[in-house]
């Protein structure tokens, strides 16, 4: 430092600076990072057991929040079977192994990140495209195990792949997609229309 | 050499293997554009090689190929300024050669998987041997750890040099920034049932390699850029290192939180994370003024007018690219409708291109003049430059062009999709069937093209330039350091 240096524009000050200002954001960090772990933890009220595909997941606006929220209805048994938390979270676990090794992130967004060649699928549980709540299971079984043949592309041509899904493994996804759907995603996908949903 | 003017190079070992690495790395650069214009083209022609070359495995390749060639073109920048930096041999550099050779053939056999295998059952041995299917860190698990030893092995290299040698506010920086940026991989190696934790500690990766280490380490690569470059005082560089790791950091660290809006994390992060990121643009206006202003009182009189030119292209692809366009949706009022459009594929294109791609090239011209003899590469270059100069503009042009064709896109996407339609898949395809969205694509397409145009000439120039030049600089060195 040359001696007519200002203290503002000394190498010294800044070097100080910079390694406590980077220290103390680290601290911040890592406090929130204990409490947002906790709060998104399978089981906590953002973030629901994986035992939450034994029941039906509304779609409801909160006046209070002023956005949309999930909310767990009655008993309604994925594929009509009541899991135990051991079997649902194995179920669920299955599906999001299964996304992951046929890289469905690099066409699909999932929370809103991945890829933007085909839908989100955070809601994809309550999309309306399904039709009616009855036929939904089936009908998405049906579609990942041969894709090309029940192809759904809204007119645009843009079909999904044959991935050589198999019922256990469209299954899990199934049972993946219908836990991610119970998420607290604080209102995203903005002003998401869900299906008809029984007793609206 | 032809010439007796120009002498036969003399690289030291640090410089030798960071031309290894600068090969691969643009070798992979191409790679990166090529899968681009086919991911591209996939858009307008969903037939296109469907059901053999689909669209997320060319979408996996064209990301991947830029985090490792950006990887490849940093850690060659580090060793090709590591011995004049520490004034001392590269330690250990038998190893780091070692370490080269088993990343790129690790680097070749996660490629080749990728397009021939492409996916696996839903297993855990998916996981560790073919795809992680976590975008941008896709690379399987043996991979990973394959990668961190490597990354240890560099890092050996840096740290025990410079330890041996002499340090420097820049090296002091670039090898904390190294701990942090090998160290923040392994967040990236663990499997979990929970997407929200999944995706929690995956932006712990993603996020502070590129808005946070990448910055910073680019920010030491900089530093000695203006100084090799121009002259610039070495205290006014250092001095200015740590400004900007003091305002990068501490805006970038918490600014972590705009990727914890809508993951299923607590509201806190929506005030936390929109005021911190708001910020993060702030060190990236400091970098221009920087080197604009350093780059003016030279007179703009540098010994490589390529790397300067791609210097200042960084300054500038770095503050629009990463600050401008990523301030533009980073709070969460507006980010609610454009998270998960081509909003952020526009961010992504300029912000990639702007601070990482640019700066790497500018340290390949200063590497390769050297390694070419200490070659003229100033005003008056053969055919006065022109294939410097037009790959400089078909590049920026083609970038630009891909980025604001993909912003009418988001903006299209935002729009029709998220606040008319209400976010369905009804709603999505609506939008990317909507005639504003398939004019975008074409443009992108089109600026693709020249972006194409623009990497192959810089090949071109890369190979072949001051090959035939008779004249040299006077020196590469204008910046001693104090004893």
């Amino acid at each position: 430092m040359s001696d007519n240096t200002v203290w503002w524009a000394a190498e010294d000050f800044w070097r100080k600076t910079a390694i406590w200002v980077t220290t103390g954001m680290l601290l911040v960090l890592m406090v929130l990072t204990f409490d947002s772990v906790k709060q998104i933890t399978a089981g906590s009220e953002r973030v629901p057991a994986y035992s939450v595909i034994n029941n039906r997941i509304y779609y409801k606006f909160d006046q209070d929040r002023g956005y949309q929220v999930p909310v767990i209805g009655d008993q309604a048994p994925l594929f009509g079977a009541m899991l135990t938390e051991e079997q649902a979270e194995a179920l669920v676990n299955k599906g999001k192994m299964t996304v992951q090794a046929r890289n469905c992130m690099n066409c699909h967004t999932l929370l809103g990140n991945g890829a933007y060649y085909a839908p989100d699928l955070t809601k994809a549980w309550l999309d309306p495209s399904w039709g009616a709540e009855v036929v939904r299971e089936q009908l998405m079984i049906q579609f990942l195990m041969d894709p090309e043949t029940n192809a759904r592309t809204f007119g645009s041509g843009r079909k999904m792949p044959d991935l050589e899904i198999t019922e256990e493994e469209a299954r899990g996804i199934v049972a993946f997609l219908k836990w991610m759907s119970s998420i607290d995603t604080n209102g995203f996908p903005h002003g998401f229309k869900p299906i008809a949903q029984e007793g609206d | 050499m032809n010439n007796p003017n120009v002498s036969a190079p003399q690289l030291n070992g640090g410089q030798q293997l960071a031309l290894k690495y600068f090969t691969v790395a643009m070798a992979l650069f191409v790679a990166q554009i090529v899968f681009g214009i086919i991911a591209g083209l996939q858009f307008l022609y969903p037939e296109l090689l469907y059901n053999t070359l689909d669209f997320n495995v060319n979408r996996m390749v064209h990301i991947n190929a830029m985090i490792v060639w950006m990887l490849y073109g940093f850690i060659g920048s580090v060793y090709w300024l590591l011995e004049d930096e520490s004034g001392t041999e590269v330690v250990g550099l038998k190893i780091g050669n070692l370490a080269f050779w088993v990343l790129t053939v690790a680097v070749t056999i996660v490629v080749l998987v990728y397009l021939f295998i492409q996916y696996g059952p839903g297993t855990m041995e998916t996981i560790w041997f073919i795809n992680e299917g976590r975008e941008y860190i896709e690379a399987p698990r043996w991979a990973d750890i394959g990668i961190v030893v490597c990354v240890l092995i560099f890092f050996y290299n840096v740290a025990a040099t410079f330890m041996k040698g002499r340090w420097s506010g820049i090296s002091g920086v670039l090898v904390l920034d190294l701990v942090a940026l090998a160290g923040l991989y392994v967040f990236g190696m663990v499997y979990t049932t929970n997407i929200s934790v999944d995706q929690y500690w995956w932006w712990w990766v993603i996020h502070m390699w590129v808005e946070a280490t990448w910055e910073v380490l680019v920010g030491c690569i900089m530093a000695w850029g203006l100084m090799q470059t121009l002259g610039v005082s070495r205290r006014i560089v250092t001095t200015w290192l740590y400004i900007e790791v003091a305002m990068m950091f501490g805006s970038g660290i918490l600014g972590l939180g705009h990727h914890y809006f809508w993951i299923g994390t607590p509201e806190y992060w929506l005030s936390i994370g929109g005021f911190f990121s708001a910020l993060e643009p702030i060190p990236l206006v400091a970098m221009v003024v920087h080197s604009v202003y350093d780059a003016g009182t030279h007179g703009f009189k540098s010994n490589n007018h390529p790397a300067l030119a791609w210097l200042i292209a960084h300054a500038f692809g770095n503050f629009f690219g990463a600050g401008v366009w990523g301030f533009m949706h980073t709070l969460p009022q507006i980010n609610l409708f454009t998270h998960g459009t081509q909003w952020t594929a526009s961010h992504g294109h300029l912000a990639f291109f702007g601070a990482y791609a640019t700066i790497i090239i500018a340290v390949i011209y200063i590497a390769l003049q050297k390694s070419r003899g200490g070659v003229w590469m100033s005003e008056a270059m053969p055919g006065n430059g022109w294939k410097w100069k037009w790959s400089l503009a078909l590049l920026n042009i083609g970038v630009v062009g891909m980025t604001v064709a993909l912003l009418i896109a988001g903006y299209e996407q935002s729009h029709i999709e998220r606040a008319i339609e209400g976010s369905t898949w009804a709603g999505y395809f609506a939008a990317q069937m909507h005639k504003w969205f398939i004019q975008a694509m074409q443009w992108r397409m089109i600026f693709g093209w020249v972006t194409l145009a623009g990497v192959l000439l810089l090949m071109w120039d890369l190979l072949t330039v001051g090959k035939h030049e008779t004249r040299v600089i006077k020196s590469l060195d204008h910046r001693p350091l104090p004893a």
